[in-house]
């Protein structure tokens, strides 16, 4: 005779769910990775001739070691740090205070005057990392604001809304991110 | 006299359990599945600052970390920003071959994707970091990403 297996009491079922739950819960980080992403520049050779650039195409900040701002030269402010920037970067046709411009043609957009105009990034080892932060931010923000008005009267729409991978080459093209970084020396002292 | 007079019972019934297993099995899948076990012990303290630029690191196993700031001991490592590469304190001259490891231990297709991630403490003084890039650029791991937090915009 076969002996009826006697069901299993699933009441705790819910308790030991509970238990793992809690665990999970507690040990869970749900927050998101997040950070401004940049592309650091191969070693420098020593043979390399360094190319001259024209003064008026460099925008030279520096951050002291005190994480104040000297913008060309200028005593400078965090907070027009980004418009500084953008005022910069945007085309002005024969301004000798402004960078020079080039007619380029770049597919999907055509012919475009670009900016030859570069920013020259330079910090202290005294300089604290906050600072640091907070300028390459006014930076990346600079930038994608030159992006999006690129992008609104090219396309029709902000440059991190478009979906097209050769509109956003294209304005990647027409507007470089072209931030750099001088080679770290000792400028302000200890 | 009605034949069919309704019973209409004067309790409220029980509500039944028997699904409460059932909910709380997908609660506990949805944590399963979300959650990213932290791999290392922080030995150093990382307050990442601020920014609103800022973009998701997508991939997190095409990621490899260094962590700078000062000791979470400082009695007994002092004050002064250390690096951390996976559990221990390391020195500038240690990332190279960190870089390589990191390299060697995902697949050949990979590689060129690698992603460096700086959390670096927003008080530590830029000398140590720029110490950890020129490295970094020695070691030809040109993609970096400063972690930071996103900071809430206030609307003016």
């Amino acid at each position: 005779m076969a002996r009826k297996i006697p069901q299993i009491n699933a009441g705790s079922m819910a308790d030991i769910a509970f238990l793992l739950l809690i665990f999970f819960l507690v040990t869970t980080t749900m927050d998101v990775d997040t950070g401004i992403m940049r592309q650091l520049p191969p070693p420098l050779d020593p043979n390399q001739i360094i190319p001259r650039i024209k003064e008026r195409n460099i925008m030279n900040i520096l951050v002291s070691k005190s994480d104040r701002l000297l913008v060309n030269k200028k005593m400078g402010n965090i907070k027009t740090l980004k418009n500084d920037v953008i005022d910069f970067m945007s085309i002005h046709h024969d301004d000798p205070a402004y960078p020079e411009v080039t007619l380029k043609s770049i597919d999907y957009i055509g012919d475009v005057y670009t900016t030859k105009g570069i920013v020259s990034l330079k910090n202290d080892r005294g300089t604290s990392y906050d600072m640091y932060i907070q300028v390459q931010n006014e930076l990346a923000a600079a930038f994608k604001e030159l992006r999006d008005r690129l992008s609104m009267q090219k396309f029709g729409r902000k440059y991190d809304k478009l979906i097209n991978e050769d509109y956003i080459d294209a304005i990647n093209k027409a507007i470089p991110v072209r931030v750099s970084e001088a080679e770290p020396e000792d400028v302000g002292g200890n | 006299m009605s034949r069919f007079k309704k019973q209409v019972s004067k309790e409220v019934p029980a509500i039944s359990t028997s699904s409460l297993p059932d909910i709380i099995f997908m609660l506990l899948f949805f944590f399963m599945v979300t959650t990213v076990m932290r791999e290392t012990t922080l030995i150093v303290k990382t307050k990442l600052p601020e920014a609103t630029e800022v973009q998701k690191l997508e991939k997190k196993s095409l990621v490899s970390y260094i962590y700078i700031g000062p000791p979470v001991q400082s009695k007994i490592y002092g004050t002064e920003s250390r690096i951390q590469l996976n559990d221990h304190f390391a020195v500038v001259d240690d990332i190279q071959e960190f870089v390589v490891l990191e390299r060697e231990a995902r697949e050949e297709a990979d590689r060129k994707f690698l992603t460096t991630s700086l959390k670096v403490n927003g008080e530590t003084k830029m000398g140590v970091v720029t110490d950890v890039k020129q490295e970094l650029r020695k070691a030809s791991a040109f993609k970096i990403n400063y972690s930071t937090r996103r900071k809430t915009v206030k609307k003016d």
